[in-house]
């Protein structure tokens, strides 16, 4: 009787909206390699994290005041007289830092199984716009607590567009909306954080997810599960009912439906998260200094630098290559660049193998002193300067850059192993 | 569709037509939004003038004062100091002051109007971190040069007339901003000397 009303109901709005096809199409039965490992946690987990900052960033706007004279006093509002005040600002202040975590092993899953590479140009660039936007949304909320470090923060970052030639100076004026940096800085660094570049931020996950699923998922392998429509015998097909809008094109081999079999997996990684990210926000809410830093707990101050700026964490590892050049506009070329770099990634690899588990043993000491150059820059970056950090530095930005030019001369005639027709366990 | 007379050369000059009116209001209306971004009227106005009592700053000492929301540094350099600038030239960047760093009248080996006193804005010229007074310990960073001006996010180095030391990030000379005496006591920042 109630299954009855349920269907009448579904059927009512399916004639309407087309609400049961799109749930088969991208979850129900979508089509999803059977060999995805623990790597594959970090989308659905990203995708978990965006939904805690932006609810608990909405209940912070509550009680926060966007203003140069407001905005101290109602941080320490919320932290000591809202109930529960505390809770929602940690899950925020946390939720920053897991962001960048889970992105960051996010992308290093898709470096090491070659999933930027064709046809996964496009989503790999929503991905990197992902990034790109994430990044100016935490450099934005870093200012809003209006600590010290804050506005010193911001004070860096945006003198680094006084480094452009003639238009710089007037450009950061423009940005501050002031000679300094004050509260009409930070009125317009609240709108954006919270209106406009979380707008921004949810339709490109829209874009990349659809991205994704024209493409298909990759997989550990890199054996392409989609086969040629015809190619392959019956008994061999997978055994789920996929939707037909990928089986209409092409033979689905060693695949399962995302729901209920990855949905499932997923809330596995997603109870393993909320342990390790409780524990960080009930035990270690500052993060030792790295997700807020010491100078933080004193309003900002534009007379008093703080004796050791350094940027949050996650920015650390550009924030090295930026200060290991000694020139101004030269250093902020080089950051950007760092950036650029793995924009064209697709485009610098030149092999046809993707996973590196069959590509060459040059591919794989390549990717793994790729990933210790960026976390020693990552490390640098949060240290004070010293000629020996800046040797260092200036080292692992050599291995930065290296990866990426390294990568286009081998890959071209790479000596690979051969890659199986089919997910063999 | 191509059953319908269709004049395809007119369609594309409406078509284009109608894109570069669209166009030139769309660039219209961004005026509002991309203005809006400048400095208001307020925010322009608070940029006046300030005066600074400089005749109880000791023989070495540093003091601060606020002008447009930036720190300005008021040193009395010793005579020591003021005869040592010229013995380190050859490690500076611009050791004769040719970018235009600081106005006309300072454009001299002190870069002040009195070699007594330095007048700097305390903003580093690479990322705009405000640099630390190092009086007597500065050859920690520099060899054989006591006083200077450190920046404690980068590693700048200047010397004590705010310039700037060579393989250091920043690239030009402290700014030494518009600045005049009204008498022996008094420094004005904000207005040049002859100007008032």
């Amino acid at each position: 009787m109630l299954m009855k009303l349920f269907t009448d109901f579904m059927g009512w709005i399916d004639k309407r909206l087309p609400v049961t096809e799109a749930w088969n199409k991208h979850v129900g039965q979508y089509p999803a390699p059977k060999n995805f490992n623990f790597w594959y946690f970090f989308g659905s987990l990203a995708m978990l994290v965006l939904v805690n900052q932006i609810l608990t960033g909405i209940w912070l706007t509550m009680n926060y005041e966007p203003s140069g004279d407001g905005a101290f006093a109602s941080i320490e509002y919320i932290m000591r007289d809202v109930d529960y005040g505390w809770l929602l600002r940690y899950m925020h202040s946390t939720g920053a830092s897991a962001f960048f975590v889970v992105v960051y092993l996010h992308m290093m899953r898709g470096l090491m199984y070659g999933s930027y590479q064709k046809p996964r140009e496009l989503l790999w660039i929503f991905g990197m716009l992902i990034y790109l936007v994430l990044m100016a949304e935490a450099f934005m909320g870093y200012l809003l607590p209006w600590g010290n470090m804050s506005f010193w923060g911001a004070q860096v970052i945006i003198s680094l567009f006084g480094a452009i030639p003639i238009i710089g100076e007037d450009l950061t004026i423009w940005i501050k909306g002031d000679y300094v940096i004050s509260g009409a800085t930070l009125n317009r660094f609240f709108a954006l954080h919270v209106i406009a570049l979380p707008l921004v931020l949810v339709i490109l996950v829209f874009l990349h997810i659809l991205a994704l699923h024209e493409v298909g998922s990759n997989n550990p392998e890199g054996v392409d599960t989609k086969k040629p429509k015809g190619s392959v015998k019956p008994e061999e097909l997978s055994k789920f009912k996929f939707h037909e809008s990928y089986t209409k094109k092409y033979d689905i081999v060693d695949s399962i439906p995302f729901h209920p079999y990855y949905s499932v997996k997923d809330i596995m990684g997603v109870a393993g998260f909320l342990i390790l990210f409780c524990w960080v926000m009930f035990f270690f809410p500052e993060g030792g200094g790295y997700f807020i830093e010491a100078p933080n707990f004193t309003p900002a101050n534009g007379l008093k630098t703080p004796e050791h700026i350094a940027p949050v964490w996650y920015f650390g590892p550009f924030y090295t290559i930026l200060r290991v050049v000694p020139d101004k506009l030269g250093g902020m070329l080089l950051m950007f660049a760092a950036i650029g770099m793995l924009f064209a990634l697709p485009w610098f690899d030149r092999g046809t193998v993707k996973s590196v588990r069959f590509r060459s043993k040059w591919h794989l000491a390549n990717l793994v002193q790729f990933a210790i150059c960026f976390v020693i820059l990552g490390v640098l970056g949060t240290m004070p300067a010293s000629p020996t950090a800046n040797l260092i530095g200036v080292i692992a930005s050599f291995g930065y850059f290296g990866f990426f030019i390294a990568l286009w001369f081998y890959s071209k005639n790479e000596h690979t192993k051969p890659v199986p027709e089919r997910i063999s366990h | 569709m191509s059953n319908v007379p269709v004049n395809n050369g007119r369609r594309r000059f409406l078509t284009a037509a109608t894109a570069v009116v669209g166009g030139a209001g769309v660039v219209g209306a961004a005026v509002p939004f991309i203005a809006s971004w400048n400095p208001s009227a307020r925010a322009k106005a608070a940029g006046a003038p300030v005066e600074v009592n400089v005749g109880k700053i000791q023989p070495g000492q540093l003091i601060r004062a606020e002008w447009r929301g930036k720190p300005v540094y008021v040193v009395r350099r010793t005579e020591k100091t003021v005869n040592d600038l010229a013995k380190h030239d050859d490690q500076l960047r611009d050791p004769n002051s040719e970018a235009a760093q600081q106005p006309g009248y300072a454009t001299n080996a002190y870069r002040s109007i009195k070699p007594e006193f330095l007048v700097a804005l305390g903003v580093c010229t690479h990322l705009g971190c405000a640099p630390t007074h190092h009086n007597g310990d500065f050859d920690q960073f520099v060899d054989g040069v006591e006083n200077g001006f450190f920046c404690p996010c980068h590693g700048s180095k200047f010397d004590m007339a705010g310039r700037v030391f060579q393989g250091v990030p920043a690239p030009l000379n402290l700014m030494v901003p518009e600045h005049s005496f009204i008498n022996d006591d008094t420094l004005l920042v904000g207005v040049g000397q002859g100007e008032a």
